[in-house]
């Protein structure tokens, strides 16, 4: 598909997936790992992606360009766990063909 | 003990309906829940966020759909076990099920429905080595008695609002409080970040930032705790203290349930759906975001169904063999359990001579 874009990301086991994420269907990252079943149900995107959990936290190891981090992911990240200098919240990283490319790595559940 | 028709483990918005559902058919509830208050996860996590697929509702903040349903089902007079965790489930020969919580409550039930969402929330726990040791020995993750913070060091870890209203909460209380947040930023109402900041002028309030907690001093309990400040990070620095609380939200977990003996799939209870959402084990129900079925929708409406299917099938456990036809409400109106009778006004029916 077109509006398709190559992304990979490395669960909390560690293992590798390279998948395809759609940029047409207004989904963010979080939504996009749930979909592909990354990681198991319950243990990611638990507030719906309202950046109130943290639980869809990541590590962008690629140097795509992102949204600009607003106040909400900033806040809920400073009060998270296992944070990073590069910590994203998945909910807040809306799928772009811009991210074609994208490198993440889930973060410890919490 | 407490004894009631369907006992209901979570007071989300599905949990609290079926209050409503069981009520119509003159089923006695009884919910217990981890949190404080009911409305899980609408009042706790997201009371202020506006929710737009509930029908009827063009929009309507999480909280006050939990208010709403609250009143929707007080004239049932449904009973609560708030703050405590159901921990195990015991099935009596007469096949009634007893469910004891965390502290010791004991409820008696023909029928059990889990209506707990993703899970029990607690408290989440900040990573630092040895703070298991010290879990009520002077680390709390909750403030339930405020009073035995009387006159003590305290020291309050976390960017929210709990850690902003119990820092302002406990100023009147303890002889001394240090809120410490990993950044200069509260993520709290602003009124409350407005009065911390009138508190630590006043010298009411110690406030630490950035930093966090790294360690924990003390032998059998609480003696102080090791404080990283980000500006000073080769330095790390004691600070001598009676209680540390750590606030830094909750976090769901399926908890003891995963233990009753029931499928489990996905984390979720897997029931099943093409008829009333019951478990494996007869008697115990699995309703709302918790369970999982082919086609499952992790909607409030979607659990409000299948809360409304569960009470028909419970109402055969608990009333064997007793036939019941669905009547709608508009039509036999509401008989509470408080007396309270609510009817559509009757048609006058006049006679033409």
């Amino acid at each position: 598909m077109e509006q398709d874009i190559n992304i990979t990301v490395t669960d909390r086991e560690g293992e590798v997936h390279k998948i395809l994420a759609p940029t047409d269907m207004a989904m963010n990252l979080m939504e996009v790992v749930r979909s592909y079943e990354i990681a198991p149900e319950g243990t990611i995107g638990i507030c719906g992606g309202m950046a109130m959990c943290a639980s869809c936290q990541c590590y962008v190891t690629s140097d795509t360009k992102l949204p600009e981090m607003q106040d909400d992911e900033e806040a809920m990240l400073s009060e998270a766990f296992h944070v990073k200098e590069n910590s994203r919240l998945g909910c807040q990283i809306q799928m772009t063909p811009e991210m074609e490319g994208l490198v993440v790595e889930l973060a410890p559940e919490s | 003990m407490i004894k009631t028709d369907i006992l209901i483990i979570g007071a989300g918005p599905t949990g609290l309906f079926t209050v409503f559902e069981a009520g119509l058919l003159k089923l006695k509830c009884h919910l217990i829940d981890a949190l404080p208050q009911a409305g899980g996860q609408c009042s706790e996590i997201y009371p202020k966020k506006p929710i737009y697929d509930i029908p009827a509702y063009p929009e309507i903040l999480a909280g006050d759909l939990t208010h709403k349903l609250l009143e929707q089902c007080k004239q049932f007079e449904p009973g609560f076990t708030l703050g405590e965790r159901a921990e195990t489930i015991d099935k009596q020969e007469d096949g009634s099920f007893i469910v004891t919580t965390n502290k010791g409550t004991k409820h008696q039930a023909p029928v059990v429905a889990i209506a707990s969402g993703l899970g029990s929330f607690e408290p989440r726990k900040p990573l630092i080595h040895n703070i298991a040791d010290f879990e009520d020995k002077g680390v709390e993750y909750m403030i339930k008695e405020p009073e035995m913070y009387r006159n003590k060091k305290v020291v309050i870890a976390g960017g929210g609002d709990s850690a902003l209203d119990w820092s302002i909460f406990l100023s009147d209380i303890a002889s001394e409080v240090t809120l410490i947040h990993r950044r200069n930023e509260f993520r709290g109402h602003l009124d409350s970040v407005d009065k911390v900041q009138e508190l630590k002028d006043q010298g009411k309030i110690n406030l630490v930032t950035p930093a966090e907690i790294v360690g924990i001093l003390g032998t059998d309990k609480v003696k102080g705790v090791v404080v990283k400040q980000a500006a000073h990070i080769e330095k790390e620095f004691e600070l001598e203290c009676d209680h540390f609380i750590p606030l830094f939200g909750l976090s769901p977990k399926l908890g003891p349930i995963a233990n009753w003996g029931l499928e489990i799939e996905k984390n979720a209870i897997k029931v099943n759906n093409a008829l009333d959402y019951q478990t494996n084990i007869p008697g115990i129900y699995a309703i709302g975001d918790g369970n999982t079925y082919p086609g499952k929708l992790k909607l409030i409406l979607c659990g409000f169904h299948e809360a409304t299917l569960m009470c028909q099938s419970a109402y055969q456990i608990i009333n064997p063999g007793k036939r019941y036809v669905l009547k709608y409400t508009t039509v036999s109106g509401i008989d509470g359990f408080d007396g309270s009778r609510k009817e559509a006004p009757k048609a006058v029916v006049k006679k033409i001579e």
